[in-house]
């Protein structure tokens, strides 16, 4: 049959009907505009705990005030949003590892001081303070993830090997407890550079960036310590090329490593498949001026600036993680298990009063550290690579830090410069 | 001839006219739009930003002139990237046109089951890059004693390798190299078997008459100067797509904490500096720029010095 282009254009404008309602019907992105109306979009990265994702949602429909709807993100989260934020088809509300102080001074995020002026000492002021900038807070703390040394006691018993309490003991204990089935210590298929991070900056008794905006590792303790994590790669005491890497415990649970660095959430999966058969320990000190250190970080709840409909996302915001504390706890505390942001709902929290997540929260409330909100990303690239040629290289640790400290400085002449 | 006589074809010739040029903009059309939305307008929008101070906007107001371009030349990590991939090419180009044009005359020789093994190495051309990079990284080069290739050395009495993480000796290129030749050397293996199935097969009677021995002399004097096009066409597809290199290696080295130092190819570099949360959009684009050109002035050398569009003799 010849197509005539009457036909062909009844067929494109057949097809033109055809698609736009189908975009009116399955491509609901809760914005306004679609034909299943206006709403809120709020986006959350992929929670590896089973459950989380049903209860977010549970959360978003019982708010009444407007439809929200959720977007379970799976992927490079961090750049999904980071490059959402650039345009104006991003959502309204979004969890955020951060914001980074680029977000805030690039105009990416809303202010949401107000929305917490009256509870803002019950938050945990190690999370808060790198979601504070300019005395203005930019995001809110959902939940504390924070981060362990896992260790199997019946092993180390077997060794001869106490739990260590120095980085020097831990070189140790990791070299006593390698053999030809098991490994000693598992940082992560990298051997630690990726997430470890400053974590033995603070160990040594350091920080990435001084309280008054200083490079704060420019000293020979940075270099001591960074060269006993090489010690370990150099031992064959890492576990490394694991088929899951250190966020979850599978290496640990089956029997791969003797110790394990990893978060608070992997608790609970570990206590199952071990029972009691596990101690859990922060970061060991190094040095005389040096101290124990567990990194602590919060994912937050930041309303975008490219949003139509801020007021609305801040009312949200408030009503979901500042006024509904039994979901804040739902959340912190039913999936895996975080601290919770709030420390009068972490100070109730049945679950974590017994064993070693009471250890753990102790531990996390005396030595916990969270980046500065000054440690940019350029910087904390440029720290990742020095440490992954200190320890897979044996690059020399002073020379490579001084080129990180060169960088860390650029860095906060320029940041200053924007402020 | 009287003009009516001239003229009355005329319409009718018009009209088809019209409709090729119809056909030409309903076929065309939509892939011109395509190209100009998706590829030309960001293309000349990321030149833009490369003049830029761009951290967090495609849309900066700060002009930085050249600034970008010499932030990104005097980076030791970028240089570092190219000089990697110089030597990645020098490897991977080489190995892959060697092992394609085998399998392309072991195959053209085969008398039966032809087909079947021509879609055999063809097939893994069909896998994705990233579930081919999985598949490498998670069962066949995991580092634990129960991965594929540690289990083989076990047989052996060795112990088992950590395949990415293991810079002295960097084991992390054999895992790269090898899910690369798997993934890329049956497509050119069937650019190379079009090839020599247009070799005239009385060239080879005649070279035979001549008392050309077959096997490598044929293969010397007929074979390959008869393939001297779709060689050249190779080479150059593979050094492109080696400078392009981008989805194996992310999906084999990186994690969610970033990317090691080494093996870092130019595209993940500035796919961390731009679209990371690093967020650098001006720097990254003058990276591109910088890259686009690279590639485009080894193309052209490339190009003259093999005589690509040459006239065949």
């Amino acid at each position: 049959m010849p197509i005539t282009r009457r036909r062909l254009l009844a067929a494109g404008g057949g097809l033109a009907l055809a698609g736009a309602t189908a975009a009116a019907c399955g491509s609901n992105t809760g914005r306004g505009g679609g034909g299943s109306g206006g709403g809120l979009s709020h986006w959350y990265h992929q929670y590896g705990e089973a459950g989380t994702e049903q209860a977010v949602r549970r959360y978003a429909a019982a708010y009444k005030k407007t439809r929200v709807s959720v977007q379970w993100r799976p992927g490079n989260y961090d750049q999904q949003t980071a490059a959402a934020l650039l345009s104006g088809s991003g959502p309204d509300v979004f969890e955020v590892n951060g914001p980074t102080l680029d977000q805030i001074l690039g105009g990416q995020v809303v202010d949401l001081t107000d929305l917490v002026k009256d509870v803002k000492d019950d938050f945990q002021q190690s999370v808060l303070a790198p979601k504070t900038h300019g005395g203005r807070i930019w995001g809110i703390p959902q939940t504390v993830d924070a981060q362990f040394l896992y260790y199997r006691k019946s092993l180390l018993d077997k060794a001869g090997v106490r739990p260590p309490r120095s980085l020097d003991e831990l070189v140790d204990a990791a070299r006593r407890l390698t053999d030809r089935r098991i490994k000693g210590l598992f940082l992560g298929n990298d051997g630690g550079a990726g997430v470890l991070g400053a974590t033995p900056l603070y160990a040594a008794g350091l920080s990435p960036v001084t309280a008054d905006g200083k490079v704060g590792f420019d000293d020979p303790a940075a270099a001591r310590a960074l060269a006993k994590i090489r010690r370990l790669y150099e031992d064959k005491s890492l576990l490394l090329g694991a088929p899951a890497d250190w966020s979850d415990p599978s290496a640990f649970v089956q029997g791969l490593t003797a110790m394990q660095w990893s978060g608070l959430w992997a608790l609970p999966q570990i206590t199952k498949a071990l029972g009691d058969d596990v101690g859990v320990l922060p970061f060991p000190a190094d040095g005389p001026a040096g101290k124990p250190a567990v990194p602590v970080g919060a994912y937050a709840a930041a309303v975008s600036a490219r949003s139509d409909r801020k007021e609305e996302a801040k009312e949200y915001v408030r009503w979901l993680w500042v006024e509904q504390t039994r979901y804040q706890e739902d959340f912190a505390l039913s999936y895996g298990l975080h601290l919770p942001a709030r420390i009068s709902l972490a100070r109730k929290a049945d679950r974590l009063r017994r064993g070693p997540a009471a250890e753990a929260s102790r531990y996390a409330a005396e030595h916990g550290h969270a980046d500065p909100l000054l440690w940019t990303v350029a910087s904390k690239v440029a720290y990742q690579d020095a440490l992954s040629r200190i320890i897979k290289d044996g690059a020399d640790p002073e020379g490579q830090l001084k080129a990180v400290v060169r960088t860390t400085e650029a860095e906060l002449a320029r940041v200053r410069k924007r402020s | 001839m009287p003009p009516a006589v001239l003229r009355s074809p005329k319409p009718k010739a018009t009209r088809r006219q019209r409709n090729r040029t119809l056909w030409f903009w309903v076929f065309v059309g939509p892939f011109a739009v395509g190209l100009a939305l998706f590829t030309y307008v960001p293309l000349g929008w990321s030149v833009v930003l490369s003049f830029f101070d761009a951290h967090n906007t495609v849309t900066p107001r700060d002009f930085a002139g050249l600034g970008n371009y010499r932030r990104i030349l005097s980076d030791p990590e970028f240089r570092s990237s190219l000089t990697t991939f110089a030597v990645f090419s020098a490897i991977i180009v080489p190995a892959t046109f060697a092992l394609s044009l085998a399998l392309a005359l072991a195959v053209n020789r085969l008398r039966w089951a032809q087909a079947f093994f021509r879609s055999v190495f063809f097939l893994p051309t069909a896998c994705s890059y990233v579930v081919a990079a999985l598949v490498w990284k998670m069962s066949i080069f995991n580092g634990v004693r129960f991965g594929l290739a540690n289990t083989v050395l076990g047989w052996f009495g060795a112990e088992p390798v950590a395949w990415l993480a293991t810079t002295h000796p960097p084991w992390y290129w054999l895992v790269i190299g090898t899910v690369r030749l798997w993934l890329q050397t049956g497509f050119y293996m069937i650019l190379f078997l079009a090839g020599l199935q247009r070799i005239p097969v009385r060239l080879y009677e005649a070279a035979a008459l001549d008392g050309a021995r077959p096997g490598w002399q044929t293969f010397r004097y007929i074979t390959f100067p008869a393939l001297r096009a779709t060689s050249v066409a190779v080479a150059l597809l593979l050094v492109i797509n080696a400078f392009q290199a981008f989805d194996e290696f992310f999906n084999l080295l990186s994690d969610a904490r970033g990317y090691p130092p080494y093996a870092r190819p130019p595209l993940v570099y500035l796919y961390y500096t731009a679209l990371g949360q690093g967020q650098d959009l001006g720097l990254g684009s003058a990276g591109a720029v910088v890259l686009a050109l690279v590639i485009a002035v080894v193309t052209v050398v490339q190009a003259r010095w093999s005589g690509l569009g040459r006239k065949e003799e």
